[in-house]
């Protein structure tokens, strides 16, 4: 396989405009990267940063989503986090809830761990992988055009969907969230079902 | 095999527990209570690719005030430790109904490794177990680890014995 061409586009970026006016969405990320950039736009009451569970972000998105019909859910994780958990694809697929947005920042590396390369630099097609799953809206996007479009579906287009953004591969300052489990796990419930649901 | 009763015991622990997403992998000793599940539109039956997913799942529906249950055969328990680490750092109820091989008579030497080291596995990472032997204690476990699990929040198991499902022998 062969490498595809230089990302351009900036992770911070890319998370600010997908997280932009949020209002009542739900937001689980991926570890590593992915839950400093969604902490990086506002550590919020409805975030649910991962620091572990290494190929459970989509998952823990389709188990919310069925639960919260009404609500949107929107997972943002990283390429090596969500090449831990395919076979979601398929289970994804096959719930079809349209109120799921998928979204994996690939940047090619494990940058959590050193940078290796992931299989996705030598053309692994994560949304390729997604759509032959059976999730029908799948993209993968390169530049700031096509991401203004892609927010607008991410955030409001009927899901199952499942975006690739390719970011740039750089390592930015950590912007952590809580790493108390139950305390992000009380916080985000308190705030979706009310006080009464605080263990 | 047909007339027992014991997977009808566990569907009526579910629906007594409100249990709604029942997230499978499936063991040939589960088949008539996924079926059930299927056929039950109270429930919501989710087919997993692998056990992982299923903490993950259940992970997301109690974020969104949902109960859970994951359907699996014992040797999944060998998929799932570091889920179970998640769980656990983030104190989220798992209830895990598991129909064991490996265990008595087993006629696949493949199966006996996980099968022996189940329980142990899961009380390692703090897991509630209860062993049942006996078909007419099935879907008593069944609502007492419910209880651990939702009112914990904590994580909690049942074994199902391989000599209540029985042992096949290929001859
Ligand atoms: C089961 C497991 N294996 C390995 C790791 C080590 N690990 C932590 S983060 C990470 C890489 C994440 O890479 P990716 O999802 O692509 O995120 P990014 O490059 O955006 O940091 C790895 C391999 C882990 N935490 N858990």
């Amino acid at each position: 396989m062969t490498h595809p061409k230089q990302p351009v586009l900036d992770r911070r970026h890319v998370v600010e405009n997908l997280l932009a006016d949020r209002g009542e969405l739900l937001v689980v990320a991926g570890l590593g990267a992915s839950a400093w950039d969604i902490t990086a736009a506002g550590d919020y009451a409805l975030n649910f940063p991962l620091w572990g569970g290494m190929g459970s972000a989509a998952t823990i998105g389709l188990g919310l989503a069925l639960a919260q019909p009404e609500r949107r859910v929107l997972v943002i994780t990283g390429d090596g986090e969500m090449l831990m958990g395919l076979g979601s694809f398929a289970t994804i697929a096959v719930q079809a809830p349209k109120n799921l947005a998928v979204v994996v920042l690939d940047n090619e590396r494990y940058g959590e761990t050193g940078m290796q390369e992931t299989h996705t630099a030598f053309g692994t097609d994560l949304a390729g992988m997604a759509a032959a799953a059976g999730i029908a809206a799948t993209a993968t996007i390169r530049n700031e055009a096509e991401l203004q479009d892609a927010v607008a579906v991410i955030r409001h287009a009927e899901g199952p969907i499942m975006h690739v953004i390719k970011v740039k591969a750089d390592t930015l300052p950590k912007a952590v969230p809580p790493k108390d489990g139950a305390y992000l796990r009380d916080r985000f419930r308190m705030a979706l079902l009310g006080d009464a649901a605080a263990v | 095999m047909n007339n027992t009763t014991w997977p009808d015991d566990i569907f009526r622990a579910l629906m007594d527990l409100d249990v709604i997403q029942v997230g499978y992998v499936p063991d040939a000793g589960h088949t008539k209570l996924i079926q059930t599940c299927i056929a039950d539109n109270r429930v919501r039956a989710i087919p997993l690719t692998s056990e992982e997913e299923g903490i993950g799942l259940l992970a997301g529906a109690w974020l969104g005030g949902q109960r859970g249950a994951l359907l699996m055969q014992g040797s999944g328990i060998g998929n799932i430790v570091n889920m179970l680490c998640m769980a656990r750092a983030c104190r989220l109820p798992l209830l895990m109904v598991a129909t064991m091989r490996g265990q008595w008579g087993e006629m696949n030497p493949w199966q006996v490794p996980m099968g022996q080291t189940a329980e142990e596995t899961l009380k390692l990472q703090d897991v509630t177990v209860y062993s049942v032997d006996r078909p007419e204690d099935v879907g008593e476990a069944v609502i007492a680890a419910g209880r651990i699990a939702f009112n914990g929040p904590a994580m909690a198991a049942v074994l199902i014995s391989q000599r209540i499902i029985g042992s096949k022998d290929f001859k």
